[in-house]
């Protein structure tokens, strides 16, 4: 479903991924972890297609198309789906609206006709039960006054709405308190099909506990340094992240 | 007359029709009372001593209004053209709605397009004409006594040769059910022309009324309205003014607006300014009693070569009022926004809240704003806060709605819709705001 080979970004002058290499086909959870500053959050950014990173090496193909040709809006209409580690507030916007014409859009894509008025409420009720997320936050302007939790479920709620190919979450977990981060990982896991994929991207493990990974992956200084199945996120909670850094350093010297 | 022109230095020819204008008024109109005649010769006198305000001029320094008169129109341009004949006028009136409908073309108040629902004992509706002669003690009481022609040129020339407009009286305890809409519609088909309504609205205590004044063109040549609008709003009252400008691109406006609210009284005004050549508008808002509640909106929302300057002045001169003004622009292609608000807090207006905010987006590199918030405050004990914002579209916010699949361009469309709802929104007359959504909505689908 989603080839990296070699994927190397810079923001203005700095390099922050230096070779990247994935594969991640239906029905697998992935989850990308390591140290602060790793390039964790850019790979997300990048995959998402966020113009403040340029591409300088690599390539990545997504259902056997080009990704790095398509503007996002392309990418969410294929299928990729990008959960804020930082949800934008945008006053003035509601969810429902803004779901209502985004959803659309993402039909028209497909071929399929507009959601009517009736069909569109009748999904939004069963979506929102997923997530326990209330109907007066949905009429509020997007995010706007929302606390951490409220915006993280918010996140998933659109991704239950728009039914994502490969969903990508940036730090979905960060902020959350443990009941916040079950309901959001629950809301993750009845998504879970063997059509699509998911990119969870985390610094720490206590989210894989509830969104169980098929593979992890250890990034540090742009590369992806250590890969294995979620025991590897358990030896990381437990020596941390340094024997992973000393690792790495001594090899590329 | 001469000695009048030879006295004055770097006199434009405009200023000097203008002056001719008005003298010759002032010497052959002896139909109206007494009182009013001498408003008129009052402000005859201020404008020799103003002049039409020239480049150097602080209060007009962005909007040269005279050197654009002066180039477009030539003497005989400034009266109001004939129009007897005009076309295409009712598609501008605002339809699915009972309301007062009141049509004025070039100046002239016209019977045809007009219609009023109302019934009387609820709201006095007629011509200001009419009501220099039928309702003098009203006049008297309160014609040109909140407009000041002592430092507003062009308030100074509409006082001093303004013939007709709006006259409305809302009675003691009247909640007016239905809007009353104003339309002043320049009609250039024939020539180029001139004219200068003059509104008198006095709203009774206790009692309410929405009203809407609306400004629309007719023809492709050059058209002026120089207007100004009194608006009492006595104890209790409440008042939703309307300001809407769908003017055409070769099109000027100066307007003055001045309300003078009394004890506990509500005003909110909403100014819309969506098209037109070069647009001045003053809200001159004055809170002379306590526990009053004002709140002043306004969308600038320009393309092409679009000028539009929004002077307000909020005066609070007695304790315990609160004011709120928000006036926000999108400024597209070469189009100009100006904005300047005065907030003066006298000391007897203690415990005062006045809160002010303009917030602007440039589409384009060639697009500008001035803006200019002042806050005067002689009071100790009170609550002011002013900011203005300049900037594009929000990147993050791009971004975050293209990631859920809506091109840039919806995407934009969006946000600016979004930005503009917050004082569309304030509009409670339904069919009004849709209509202004849909023009706006229909500008962003061309022009993004």
């Amino acid at each position: 479903m989603l080839t990296i080979e070699n994927l190397h970004a810079k923001v203005e002058s700095k390099d922050i991924l230096k070779g990247i290499n994935l594969n991640v086909k239906p029905g697998e959870v992935h989850a990308i972890m390591g140290p602060n500053g790793s390039g964790k959050s850019t790979l997300a950014s990048v995959l998402a297609g966020r113009e403040d990173f340029e591409v300088t090496e690599g390539s990545v193909e997504y259902l056997g198309n080009d990704l790095l040709d398509m503007n996002p809006a392309e990418r969410a209409r294929e299928g990729i789906f990008l959960a804020f580690q930082y949800p934008v507030e945008i006053p003035g916007v509601s969810t429902t609206n803004f779901l209502k014409t985004a959803l659309n859009q993402i039909r028209k894509h497909q071929g399929l006709d507009p959601l009517d008025a009736v069909s569109f409420l009748k999904q939004m009720k069963e979506k929102m039960q997923l997530v326990e997320i209330d109907q007066s936050l949905l009429s509020r302007a997007l995010n706007e006054g929302f606390s951490g939790g409220e915006k993280k479920r918010n996140e998933i709620f659109q991704m239950a709405m728009l039914e994502p190919k490969l969903a990508i979450l940036d730090e979905t977990d960060s902020g959350l308190d443990i009941d916040a981060l079950r309901i959001v990982a629950n809301g993750v896991n009845k998504l879970r099909t063997s059509e699509n994929a998911t990119i969870v991207v985390t610094h720490y493990q206590r989210l894989l506990d509830y969104i169980v990974p098929d593979y992890v992956h250890v990034l540090y200084d742009g590369r992806i340094v250590k890969s294995g199945t979620k025991e590897l996120a358990l030896e990381l909670e437990e020596k941390g992240y340094d024997w992973i850094k000393e690792t790495a350093n001594a090899a590329t010297i | 007359m001469s000695q009048i022109i030879i006295s004055k230095q770097h006199q434009t020819a405009i200023e000097e029709a203008f002056l001719q204008q008005a003298d010759l008024f002032q010497k052959t109109s002896h139909s109206t009372s007494p009182y009013v005649q001498k408003v008129r010769r009052e402000a005859f006198a201020n404008l020799e001593k103003l002049g039409l305000p020239g480049n150097k001029n602080e209060e007009y320094k962005y909007t040269r209004i005279t050197r654009a008169l002066n180039k477009h129109f030539a003497p005989e341009n400034i009266k109001p053209a004939y129009a007897e004949n005009a076309i295409g006028i009712s598609q501008l009136i605002l339809s699915g709605i009972e309301a007062n409908i009141l049509v004025f073309v070039n100046g002239k108040f016209s019977q045809q397009h007009s219609n009023m629902v109302s019934p009387p004992q609820e709201i006095i509706i007629s011509t200001l004409s009419e009501a220099f002669e039928s309702h003098t003690n009203l006049i008297e009481r309160y014609y040109g006594k909140y407009a000041d022609s002592k430092t507003d040129a062009f308030t100074a020339l509409n006082t001093a040769v303004a013939e007709d407009g709006i006259f409305i009286y809302v009675p003691q305890g009247k909640v007016v059910s239905a809007p009353v809409l104003i339309y002043f519609i320049t009609d250039t088909t024939e020539e180029k022309t001139v004219s200068q309504p003059r509104n008198l609205y006095i709203i009774e205590e206790n009692s309410q009324v929405d009203l809407v004044e609306s400004f629309h063109t007719v023809g492709e040549q050059e058209g002026y309205h120089n207007i100004v609008s009194e608006i009492v709003v006595n104890k209790q009252a409440v008042v939703n003014y309307h300001k809407i400008e769908i003017e055409g691109k070769d099109t000027y406006h100066t307007g003055n607006t001045h309300v003078v609210q009394t004890a506990e009284s509500l005003f909110n005004a909403v100014t819309v300014s969506v098209s037109g050549g070069m647009i001045r508008n003053n809200l001159n808002l004055v809170i002379d009693a306590e526990n009053c509640e004002s709140h002043m909106y306004g969308l600038y929302m320009l393309d092409q070569e679009t000028l539009v300057d929004n002077h307000t002045m909020v005066d609070h001169r007695k304790a315990n009022s609160f004011s709120n003004e928000l006036y926000k622009g999108i400024m597209d292609d070469k189009s100009k926004g100006v904005f300047n608000g005065k907030v003066y807090v006298r000391p007897d207006a203690q415990k005062t809240n006045a809160f002010q905010s303009n917030k602007n987006i440039l589409l384009t590199d060639d697009a500008s704003i001035d803006t200019k918030p002042q806050l005067e405050i002689w009071a100790d004990d009170v609550k002011c806060s002013h900011g203005a914002t300049t900037g594009q579209i929000d990147a993050e916010q791009l971004f975050y709605l293209q990631t859920r699949g809506l091109d840039k361009r919806q995407a934009t469309a969006l946000l600016l819709k979004a930005f503009a709802s917050d004082v569309l929104q304030n509009i409670r007359i339904q069919p009004l705001r849709e209509v202004l959504e849909k023009i706006i909505s229909q500008r962003l689908q061309k022009d993004l």
